[in-house]
């Protein structure tokens, strides 16, 4: 059964098409990417996704409900959690405090509560304190937990911008570039972490991605965007010999002067 | 050490800088007036302190970016270059009549500041040999061993608040010890030279014990953290409990005009409390806070007044409604206001706090809020029979408004609310997408921070018995944020210290009142340049390795 729907999802800005007709559909349990050039509308399609832009035609469907329209923190609580390519932490507050942040839909206690310190509410506190450490600990920043994001080093804050999405408990995650700007080591890191995500928490992941080591090796199914449209898709292998593919990354003139070496295209990609 | 040194060239352009300074403020009769306020008795009035105190700083700084042999030299140049400008005045006052064109120019300030009250032959060296001297001290002390100059530092400091102000603990030591007891330390309005020197040592000493102590303190709390100990638990219950019996009897201390003075601070301190949420907490850039403290001051003046008002209650029955009035108008301000960021809800919040003034100023609604004749006799709050008049007494009911205001603001501080204020303070976009509401967010941040607003005004109110429109200016609600900003942006403590900076001391300073705006304007730029981050930024809390025990409320 698809967790993840959507059915001819179109998105304009003023002339721009950034997001032509696209239809597609997760599984529950995958791991899928979405790839494409700069600017092939890829983060915007996620900005759809999580309703930060409203889609002009077509329809998102989140475990069979229509999700499109409504507003962004009721898909986040539908259980849609998000990371950004450029880290997006609340970078003067401590670790903890984001991922205290990012369980917001799971905490119910009303303000009030919290002036007359109301046993529900010390309660709710504790719970999500224990929760936000286990987190920490489980993407490794124990012990880094007062310190202000800020003031993280870069692969620490990918990680922590991680625990805060998951802070959410969520079915579906959107991770965007998720290793960008790592090393080959740390690299390695994230792509077990990734496929961790999936098989120890059942967390079905969509990721932009454009290192095509990390994508070739994790996604059981890929999408290629270019322009905002849907040039391919299928599994890693059919990718990595689709000539559309291999055309929009390289231009017209590489990809018909190479067709007969696709294997050696193939391993640039 | 700063790895490049400075020139010889730059130092007489730091001297040049603190002369012209100096000059400037003589010229426009700043020092002129100051001078009326003695500091150390027939030694230093307040104003050749502040004559000389930027060329202090700035051969300090000059010193301190020295190479370590040239450090003297160039404090002594820095001194010496600033003597130029002040010279060049005293030279012109002295010989031509410079009162035509520069009306501020007093007599008083080139004979007896300037030139020391001897003829300009005399004068002049002495002020070069002066401020050499002084570049020479300030570079010995750039020179110091660390911990020994903050401990100096410290002393200078707080000598000189004290002589500052000696005419107001002059007369507080008189009332508790008796005349002989003060006459000891003061002479009528200022320190003796004696206590000066005294008190400068006595309290660097102090100091230097103090930041020891401290240190070793702080290690040994750390090891306590460490081995999951309750850290000086019992001592920490004992500061609040002291601090808790002074501010109970810190009336009795302070005597009628202080207790005035703190109970005007405390109305800042509630005020400044309030709308540290809005834009400390929730980063929500509110420039018309000064409307909800009017709200909540007229709602108490139409409720209860006994000539004007239409319901004749009492203060407690009327101070309820006033703060419920306050906070639905900042609900109700908040909701047009939800789509706007940054500077365009500053616009449009600076425009409603006019509104709010102009309504209560127009004739439309004189026959409830009286115009500019403002609403009279409001009626004075009275507890268990006794009236609350006297600001000794008042003092009280300002107090427990900081309570409340306090313990509101550091338990939502520390809640699922105060997270969703900060989250969105730092980035909106990802605050929602965590799932944070910002409509419900942003409306309890204004009717909250409105809602404390409402409460200084109904205090405020009751204190005065009588207010005007002109009471509810913009400059108020741009006091409460300057004093935001000072004390340090969301820091709870930094308001206390903002608020008596901003607030006590202008206060204290009364006859200095028209230059006020000048020393503002340059206390809000030297701080932006030297602390930004404001004198108590906000700490992060310890949540990781917190100990287990729960914060309480501290006062």
């Amino acid at each position: 059964m698809s967790l993840l729907t959507t059915t001819h999802v179109t998105k304009r800005f003023g002339g721009l098409v950034a997001v032509n007709d696209l239809s597609i559909e997760i599984p529950e349990k995958s791991i899928i990417s979405i790839i494409g050039p700069n600017g092939a509308g890829k983060t915007t399609f996620f900005n759809c996704i999580t309703g930060f832009y409203q889609v002009d035609e077509g329809d998102i469907l989140f475990n069979g409900q229509s999700i499109s329209g409504l507003p962004t923190n009721r898909i986040a609580e539908l259980g849609i959690s998000r990371t950004y390519q450029n880290i997006r932490l609340f970078s003067n507050m401590t670790a903890i405090e984001n991922i205290l942040v990012g369980q917001h839909p799971h905490l119910k206690t009303f303000w009030a509560e919290a002036i007359f310190r109301t046993p529900a509410f010390l309660r709710e506190e504790r719970e999500a304190l224990q929760e936000a450490k286990r987190l920490l600990n489980y993407v490794g920043l124990s012990g880094l937990g007062d310190q202000v994001a800020k003031n993280l080093p870069y692969g620490a804050q990918r990680r922590l911008e991680i625990a805060r999405a998951l802070g959410n408990k969520p079915k579906l995650l959107l991770l965007d570039e998720p290793t960008a700007g790592m090393n080959p080591n740390e690299t390695a890191d994230m792509v077990r972490f990734i496929k961790g995500l999936r098989d120890d928490l059942g967390i079905t992941v969509l990721m932009i991605e454009h290192d095509m080591r990390v994508v070739m090796s994790i996604s059981e199914h890929i999408y290629v965007l270019d322009f905002g449209t849907l040039i391919a898709e299928g599994a890693p292998q059919e990718i990595q010999r689709n000539p559309r593919v291999i055309e929009a990354y390289l231009g017209r003139g590489a990809a018909s002067g190479l067709e007969q070496s696709n294997d050696a295209v193939a391993s640039t990609l | 050490m700063p790895e490049t040194y400075i020139t010889r060239r730059k130092v007489v352009q730091f001297g040049l800088l603190a002369g012209l300074i100096s000059t400037f403020i003589s010229a426009i009769g700043m020092i002129a007036l100051f001078h009326k306020r003695e500091m150390i008795s027939g030694a230093l009035s307040m104003g050749q302190y502040f004559l000389f105190l930027p060329i202090a700083i700035m051969a300090y700084i000059a010193a301190r970016q020295s190479k370590e042999k040239e450090a003297y030299l160039n404090g002594v140049l820095a001194g010496a270059t600033a003597a130029i400008p002040i010279l060049l005045l005293s030279l012109l006052g002295y010989y031509f009549d410079l009162r035509q064109f520069m009306p501020n120019v007093s007599d008083t300030l080139i004979h007896e500041i300037l030139n020391f009250g001897q003829p300009f032959t005399v004068g002049a060296p002495l002020m070069l040999a002066a401020s050499g001297l002084l570049g020479l001290i300030a570079a010995a002390l750039s020179r110091m061993r660390e911990d020994y100059r903050a401990a100096i530092l410290q002393g200078l400091l707080w000598t000189s608040i004290t002589a500052t102000f000696s005419e107001i603990i002059n007369d507080r030591i008189r009332a508790f010890f008796g005349r002989n007891v003060a006459s000891l330390f003061f002479s009528s309005k200022a320190l003796q030279p004696v206590t000066a020197v005294v008190l400068l040592i006595a309290i660097s000493i102090y100091a230097y014990w103090n930041a020891r102590n401290k240190e070793r303190e702080e290690a040994i709390l750390l090891e306590d953290v460490r081995a999951k100990k309750e850290p000086g638990k019992a001592q920490r219950y004992l500061k609040k409990g002291a601090l808790f019996l002074l501010l109970l009897f810190l009336p009795l201390l302070l005597g009628t005009y202080l207790s005035e003075v703190s109970t005007n601070i405390g109305l800042y301190i509630i005020m400044g409390l309030g709308l540290n949420i809005v834009v400390g907490f929730a980063g929500l850039l509110d420039l018309g806070y000064v409307a909800f403290f009017a709200i909540g001051a007229y709602t108490v003046g139409i409720l209860t007044s006994s000539t004007q008002g239409i319901a004749s209650m009492t203060f407690w029955e009327a101070l309820p409604i006033a703060v419920m009035a306050s906070t639905t108008a900042g609900i109700l301000l908040g909701t047009p206001v939800l789509r706007l960021r940054g500077d365009y809800l500053a616009i449009v919040t600076l425009g409603f706090g006019e509104i709010i003034r102009v309504l209560a100023n127009s004739d439309l609604l004189k026959p409830y809020m009286g115009g500019a004749q403002g609403i009279l006799n409001i009626a004075r709050p009275s507890f268990f029979g006794v009236t609350l008049s006297k600001p000794e007494q008042i003092y009280y009911l300002v107090l427990a408004g900081i309570f409340i205001a306090w313990f509101i603001s550091a338990r939502l501080e520390n809640s699922r609310l105060g997270r969703q204020w900060m989250a969105m303070r730092e980035d909106e976009d990802v605050a929602e997408a965590m799932g944070i509401n910002l409509i419900n967010t942003k409306l309890l941040a204004f009717g909250i921070g409105a809602g404390l607003s409402g409460l200084a005004g109904a205090i405020f109110a009751a204190k005065l018995t009588s207010i005007f429109p002109h009471s509810f200016n913009l400059i108020i609600s741009i006091n409460i944020l300057s004093l935001i900003i000072i004390g340090g942006m969301g820091s709870m403590p930094g308001v206390i210290v903002g608020a008596i900076a901003l607030v006590g001391l202008p206060e204290l300073l009364r006859e200095f009142a028209e230059f006020r705006m000048l020393m503002y304007g340059a206390l809000l730029i030297v701080m932006m340049l030297v602390k930004p981050e404001g004198l108590l930024p906000s700490t992060a809390t310890l949540r990781e390795f917190a100990d287990e025990d729960e914060e309480e409320v501290p006062a």
